[in-house]
């Protein structure tokens, strides 16, 4: 009957979040050691978290969730930079034996629903705006289906220059189809499985009756609360987490898009919102960056010239890019007319040859 | 016979009953009600009542009334759209007591309890399964069976899931679970793992068909007793009978099992705790569902708790038996076509088409009247015993019941005479081909009803073509014909009835004397009557107006002059 642990067969996408981290204008000239201060790039950290499952019995999405979110809190990001999305309530759900609470480890440990927490989308309001390019995917865990935002929108976030560098992270059934599709550049994907694998549960409560986390981010948790902002630990460690004894599914990761060598990336660019403090004695004097000032005050002088017309960056050609499944066309049964056409062909060929030839079978 | 076959006796016993000026057995409601409201259900009371065809024996009532008394459990949380049932049927001789006492002390327990997303209706019901059939009839505001009922007062939305408890004493060594439900329906079989599964959890000894589970695949021992549990199911669900109250819920959607607590000779016991805990484990999964059961099947046959074997095998058995009636029929076409073919060969250029035609008018013509007949005979079979019952009783000294089972037989046992009377009708020479011609329609006709009746219970028409196909092939005037005759009676719906009540019992161990298996056999016809009446099971309609005509129409192929 019941296997011996509990299959995420019948989830909706998990927890998906999207790191996206905004560039700055780096280069100033300044001594090493201010270089070396503004060094990482990432001065303006945001979490975009989403939990996509609806219903009772993905309490464990859920909790997932709101455990990220917890962690990127106290990692320094916050609350007006987390968008927070999560499909359903389950702290009021009616099943629920111990109302607004959201519990991630059993017996009760760690309420993750706790006082500050700020859901940006809840619930009901969370359907798809654009329905005609991206569905939430809803039913079986099916291979590459499209996520909340399409691959094509992150191109557009990239060429609208909207992040600097994107970390994903996605904890489902087949999470690799997700990040397989991407194209554009400055992205690093982790996935809880390859395609074809499922992505499994942690532990049941039985006081809830549900379970209450998903493997992978259970020890991705675990993992991140060994960081704190000083941290120097590397993505690469973080591509270590959960190996296949411990996660049953094989978690997988893709840098190839990533411009920076994954063990020099820390942590804490992409988890926290380092505010970096170092005190100094010493004066620093910034040069002033002549380039932007000219280019600014030549922008007023040639106002009166034609400005050539704004257009689109030039655009990756898509199509070639994406493979395209040639859309099938429904088939519909022929029409009466087709068929009553048969159906005279056939009663004159009969007639014609005469029934008695056909006496052994009428 | 009964108690009840001297009407002098009779008599007296109404006059003593009248004198004590009190019913027999009553459900005490008022207790009841009292109960219930200081656990904090809200109770409501409900009265039905409903005139019998004619006195049951086993259960010696006629007009029945009573009061259906149920207490809701609302949902602390939850908007009232969904509900759960447990149900205790209690009845004069149901063997029920214990029950009652478990479903108030588990009302008591969740109305303790914050998680419930549905509203728990706790129900019971007077003169058990008509009770049910009154509270589900007015529940769901429809009128199937013609009971009066009155309506509901307190309703708790649409029912999603039903258990059914019947327990006779304080310990049970073993649960054992009935799916058969009326006209061979069954529940999801979701709902069968459910219970199987906190069989498994508690640790409690859990029977299907009253049989252990087999341990032992390997060897030939489990495999054995697995195809005696599966007979056994499969005899249940051919009888059409509600095997308890969740029969009755099938039919409303609602997905429905009846556990029955047995105190064998067995050293382990196992208290109403664990009972309890196991009943409360059903209704919290069932409560935590958002959706009404269906991933599972819906047709299925048990050879254990933890196996079963799905629609998609078992379906073609049936299918080929069908075939055989099918090719029997297509070679009688053939043959009939052949020899039409000779004689227009034979005569003359202008005589063929002549004399083609009146041939098949004349075979068509004496088809007529051993159809017609035949069917009337099923209508009488049908119609005659309820209607004339009280003519019957004064003029023999038998019960309703008896009056109503004797009609019975007596209608059959006539229709075996029919063949010499149908004759004398056919005043046409008929042709020798006549019979054929009969005998083709005989065949097209049972298999469309055996199609059908295996489409909705498979069981049942498994059963009678598996024993009246071979017997309907074969049948034809030339031959020995006492064999024929023997080979045709033997496999008459009512010879399968018998013969399957023997066979029940032999495969539960329990095996009948001739005595006591034509006492069961003619019990077994009045149930079968009262049951149509009261509930609305097919099984008798069905071989009366279906299956006994077309079998008499073999029996006048037999005997074809």
């Amino acid at each position: 009957m019941a296997a011996a642990y509990f299959l995420n067969r019948s989830a909706t996408a998990l927890a998906a979040f999207l790191l996206l981290s905004f560039g700055s204008s780096a280069a100033s000239q300044i001594e090493d050691q201010a270089e070396q201060f503004f060094r990482s790039g990432h001065t303006n950290n945001w979490a975009v978290l989403v939990c996509t499952s609806r219903f009772w019995f993905n309490y464990r999405h859920v909790a997932n969730t709101l455990s990220v979110y917890r962690s990127v809190k106290r990692l320094g990001i916050p609350d007006s930079h987390i968008v927070l999305m999560l499909a359903d309530d389950m702290a009021c759900n009616p099943r629920n034996p111990k109302p607004a609470t959201v519990f991630s480890h059993k017996n009760m440990e760690l309420n993750v629903y706790g006082d500050d927490v700020e859901v940006d989308y809840r619930s009901y309001e969370f359907t798809s705006p654009r329905r005609s390019d991206h569905r939430i995917p809803s039913g079986d865990c099916s291979s590459s289906f499209s996520p909340l935002l399409n691959v094509s929108c992150l191109f557009c976030f990239h060429s609208m220059t909207l992040y600097n560098e994107l970390l994903f992270i996605i904890d489902t059934c087949q999470g690799a189809s997700m990040y397989e599709r991407f194209y554009s550049p400055n992205i690093m994907a982790l996935a809880s499985s390859q395609v074809g694998e499922d992505s499994l549960s942690h532990q049941p409560d039985p006081a809830i009756g549900v379970h209450l986390m998903d493997r992978y981010t259970f020890y991705v948790l675990e993992f991140l609360e060994e960081i704190n902002p000083a941290s120097q630990t590397n993505m690469n460690d973080l591509f270590q987490v959960c190996p296949k004894s411990l996660c049953v599914s094989t978690p997988g990761h893709r840098t190839d898009l990533f411009k920076r060598d994954p063990k020099n990336v820390l942590i804490t660019d992409f988890f926290g919102s380092v505010r970096k403090v170092e005190i100094t004695t010493e004066t620093v004097s910034l040069q002033q960056d002549s380039e932007t000032t000219d280019g600014s005050y030549k922008e007023d002088q040639t106002e009166e010239e034609l400005i050539e017309p704004l257009k689109y960056a030039e655009q990756l050609p898509v199509a070639q890019i994406i493979h395209q499944k040639p859309k099938l066309k429904d088939w519909h049964p022929p029409g009466g007319f087709i068929l009553g056409l048969w159906a005279l062909i056939l009663m004159v060929f009969f007639k014609t040859y005469g029934i008695k030839h056909m006496k052994f079978i009428f | 016979m009964g108690l009840l076959s001297d009407p002098v006796r009779r008599r007296a016993l109404a006059r003593l009953v009248l004198r004590l000026n009190a019913p027999l057995w009553a459900l005490p409601v008022a207790w009841l009600e009292r109960t219930m409201r200081s656990i904090g259900l809200e109770v409501y009371t409900q009265s039905f009542s409903r005139k019998l065809p004619f006195p049951d024996e086993t259960h010696e009532r006629y007009m029945v009334s009573g009061t259906n008394v149920y207490g809701i459990l609302r949902a602390p949380r939850a908007a009232s759209t969904e509900s759960l049932v447990l149900t205790v049927p209690c009845g004069p001789d149901s063997a029920n007591s214990q029950a009652v006492g478990l479903l108030l002390a588990l009302a008591a327990h969740f109305r303790g309890q914050i998680y419930w997303a549905k509203d728990i209706i706790f129900l019971l019901t007077e003169h058990d399964l008509l009770g049910t059939e009154a509270w589900l009839e007015a529940y769901h505001d429809v009128n199937v069976t013609g009971m009066q009922s009155s309506s509901l007062q307190g309703r708790a939305g649409a029912i999603q899931a039903a258990v059914a408890l019947e327990l006779s004493s304080d310990v049970v060594t073993s649960l054992d679970v009935t799916v058969e439900g009326l006209n061979g329906q069954l529940p999801n079989l979701d709902l069968l793992n459910l219970f199987q599964t906190f069989c498994q959890k508690g640790g409690l000894l859990c029977t299907l068909q009253g049989k252990l589970q087999p341990q032992d695949w390997t060897s030939l021992d489990g495999p054995l007793q697995g195809l005696q549990t599966l007979l056994l199911m499969v005899l249940r669900q051919a009888s059409g009978r509600p095997h308890g109250p969740h029969g009755l819920f099938l039919r409303y959607g609602v997905e429905a099992l009846t556990l029955r607590g047995i105190n064998s000779f067995r050293q382990y016991k196992y208290d109403l705790v664990a009972v309890g805990k196991a009943l409360e484990g059903m209704f919290r999964k069932l409560n935590h569902l958002l959706e009404r059961l269906h991933q599972s099947f819906f047709f299925y046959l048990l050879p254990a708790l933890s196996r079963f074997v799905s629609i998609g095998l078992y379906m073609p058995a049936a299918g080929f038996l069908l075939l055989v009636l099918g090719l029997k029929a297509l070679e009688l076409w053939m043959q009939l076509h052949e020899a039409g073919v000779g004689p227009e060969e034979g005569g003359g250029s202008p005589g063929p088409s002549a004399s083609l035609l009146p041939a098949q008018g004349v075979g068509l013509a004496s088809l007529v009247a051993p159809l017609l007949i035949s069917q009337a005979v099923g209508l009488a079979l049908y119609i005659l015993p309820v209607l004339g019952q009280h003519v019957a009783t004064q003029h023999f000294p038998v019960s309703e019941s008896e009056a109503v089972v004797l009609t019975l037989l007596a209608i059959y046992a006539a229709g075996l005479a029919l063949p010499h009377n149908t004759h004398r009708m056919v005043t046409i020479q008929a042709l020798d081909r006549g019979w054929m011609t009969l005998k083709l329609v005989a065949l097209i006709y049972l298999a469309l009803q055996l199609g059908c009746i295996t489409l909705t219970n498979f069981s049942l028409g498994f059963l009678l073509a598996a024993t009246m196909v071979p017997a309907a092939v074969l049948t034809k005037p030339q031959g020995p014909r006492p064999l024929y005759a023997a080979l045709l009676v033997l496999t008459s719906p009512a010879a399968v009835l018998l013969g399957s009540l023997f066979l029940w019992r032999e495969l539960q161990e329990v095996p009948l004397s001739l005595a006591e298996g034509w006492q069961l056999f003619l019990s077994a016809l009045a149930q079968g009557v009262l049951e149509h009446h009261i509930y609305g099971a097919l099984l008798f309609p069905l071989l009366s107006l279906g299956l006994y005509p077309c079998w008499l129409l073999f029996w006048n192929v037999l005997f074809w002059k």
